[in-house]
């Protein structure tokens, strides 16, 4: 019988021939990815006796969740980070403004086909766009892989999904990330690998791909896989920061549910307040008023998405009482932003552009709604209280959905803005 | 203290969806920071008549997606503490998982038996072996592996990482 994606990478990681779903395993991973939370995952090594970490090339820390610091705790948190990367000689540091840790991970080289990367963020099957193996762990968990070198996981089921034809003009990756999500459902994956297949995601850019397995954390899923090609060989050139071996699933492979998609009938869609599979077709929700517009994250904080974003709003405004945030998801996209002009364009109209991070997204800083207010965003997540006041509400959508609806200041499809 | 390898207990039997608010209620998270108190709120929400009338070694039965929601530590900690000897369920909510077995509390996945145990009824699981045996018949599931025994006997996982690091620097 033949093993799917995670079932190989957790076999070779545990020294295994073969591994099967239910089984537990102990792996070490490749990549050991923290963030802000890393002081205190050090506090807990410490409290576990540990002194050195086992392997300082295995840790990954990219300072993202309240960057640069909003307050003096938040500055404390900081400094004791960059006090143990400078003690425990750790050169994979990233601090303040170069990104949110997942994308940085991607641009940085260290997310890698074939690879196991464990992350104490929920969002780390991010790794998947490179055909890697990102799983979200705990913080104590996190702690024992620093002082141990390996973690036990237990190995997951697979749930395949294939997307056949290809999106339609003006539909996005995050379109078809939310139609999975609404009618596969919150549990949709729940411990489970997510295997990404079909032309509906072949056809689709590194960028656009990276959505898809950021989002299947809100199906439960425990990692998700888009299969390697030449995209993504192309895109590691000059970037990945060691040799790298992709893993693909066998065709007999056992999976335990396969679900078929078809792109070519998708339409642009947007989660409702508040849960992520609380998804409704845009032409539903249009008209819908609100308050600010946030373009940014992980998930849709990319150079396409800037320049989607920027083609709308250009020659435009920004609606007056209306706040249009934007935060590109790392310095090497703000730059690029910058010089193709997109920035400029967003300044012209009105909007606020801030420094590469999480910023609002998890409601720390730069941009958080007041009570009442309504939020359009291209983050992945909506829950009651997310963007830090559970007295508000959030909508989920696509770049060109969240800027053309700050121009209006309601919901709307850019096709609906008039000239 | 090893953990043992046989058990044998009496079932508590739930359904599916039981999410970690209501096995250790959120109102209590800040407030009860002793393991051994957290055991008087176990179930609170579900099942008042729990937390009160649990002996040691009873077994809990539940459906699918058991601990989803709340990360929430204290769920598998209260659990653990009320003397529960083992879970079984169709499937649990992946962080309440991990959770239980860093606490050193057996999480198993067999949802062929779930159908057929009946609430109250005695029944044994061979954790080494990967069986289980209730009146409906047995069932078999996979065995934990020698990790999650190291896990089991250094009493979770922070013990067992510090007892490593110990070992590893005689
Ligand atoms: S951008 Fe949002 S979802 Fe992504 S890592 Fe930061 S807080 Fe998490």
């Amino acid at each position: 019988m033949g093993q799917t994606f995670v079932e190989k990478v957790l076999a070779k990681k545990a020294g295994l021939d073969r591994a099967g779903p239910g089984q537990i395993v102990e792996v070490a991973p490749d990549v050991a990815l923290s963030h802000d939370n890393a002081a205190s995952i050090y506090s807990t090594f410490q409290k576990m006796g540990g002194k050195r970490v086992v392997d300082p090339k295995m840790i990954v820390i990219i300072l993202d969740h309240a960057t640069p610091a909003p307050t003096t705790k938040h500055a404390e948190n900081h400094r004791i980070v960059r006090e143990l990367v400078k003690e425990q000689s750790i050169d994979h540091f990233y601090d303040v403004g170069r990104g949110v840790c997942h994308q940085v991970l991607v641009e940085e080289g260290l997310a890698l086909p074939g690879e196991l990367v464990l992350g104490s963020d929920s969002h780390t099957p991010h790794a998947g766009v490179m055909g890697g193996c990102g799983v979200g762990i705990g913080r104590g968990e996190m702690a024992s892989i620093w002082a141990l070198g390996t973690l036990w996981l237990r190995v997951p089921e697979t749930l395949k999904i294939t997307v056949n034809g290809c999106l339609p003009k003006g539909v996005t990756s995050k379109d078809l990330a939310l139609k999975l999500i609404g009618d596969l459902g919150a549990d949709g994956a729940l411990y489970m690998s997510v295997e990404l297949h079909g032309e509906g995601i072949e056809t689709l850019t590194i960028s656009e791909r990276a959505v898809l397995p950021n989002m299947m954390a809100e199906m439960g899923a425990k990692c998700s896989y888009i299969p390697p090609d030449q995209k993504t060989f192309d895109y590691l050139k000059g970037r990945a920061k060691r040799a790298y071996k992709p893993v693909y699933p066998d065709p007999d492979a056992e999976y335990i549910r396969i679900a078929e998609f078809d792109a070519s009938s998708m339409e642009p869609m947007v989660a409702c307040p508040h849960t992520v599979d609380h998804v409704r077709p845009l032409s539903e929700v249009a008209g819908t008023p609100i308050n600010q517009a946030f373009l940014g994250t992980c998930t849709n904080g990319r150079l396409e998405d800037l320049k989607a974003a920027a083609q709308v709003i250009k020659g435009r405004q920004v609606a007056k009482g209306i706040r249009f945030i934007v935060i590109p998801a790392s310095s090497e996209i703000y730059l690029k932003a910058l010089q193709a002009g997109y920035i400029q364009a967003f300044i012209e109209a009105g909007a606020v552009v801030e420094s590469p991070g999480c910023g609002p997204c998890m409601g720390n800083h730069m941009g958080v709604p007041a009570i009442g207010e309504v939020s359009i965003s291209t983050a992945n997540r909506n829950f009651k209280g997310r963007m830090g006041t559970k007295e508000s509400e959030i909508y989920l959508a696509n770049p060109v959905v969240v800027a053309a609806s700050a121009v209006a200041g309601e919901i709307i499809h850019p096709k609906d803005l008039g000239s | 203290m090893k953990e043992k390898s046989i058990l044998r207990g009496r079932v508590w039997k739930y359904g599916d969806d039981v999410n970690t608010d209501v096995i250790f209620p959120g109102k209590y998270t800040y407030t009860v920071n002793e393991p051994s108190e957290m055991a008087q709120y176990a179930l609170e929400d579900l099942d008042p008549r729990f937390a009160k009338e649990v002996k040691p070694d009873d077994i809990i039965v539940a459906g699918k997606n058991w601990g989803c929601g709340s990360s929430r530590e204290q769920a598998a900690i209260c659990l653990k503490e009320s003397g529960v000897g083992a879970i079984i369920a169709k499937s649990f909510g992946r962080i309440h998982y991990r959770n239980c077995l860093n606490a050193a509390l057996p999480a198993l996945i067999c949802p062929e038996a779930v159908d057929v145990i009946e609430d109250k009824e005695i029944i044994e699981i061979d954790l080494k072996r990967g069986e289980l045996r209730c009146a409906a018949g047995s069932f078999s599931f996979p065995p934990l592996p020698e990790i999650v025994w190291e896990i089991f006997d250094a009493g979770g996982l922070i013990p067992y990482t510090r007892k490593r690091l110990e070992s590893s620097r005689d």
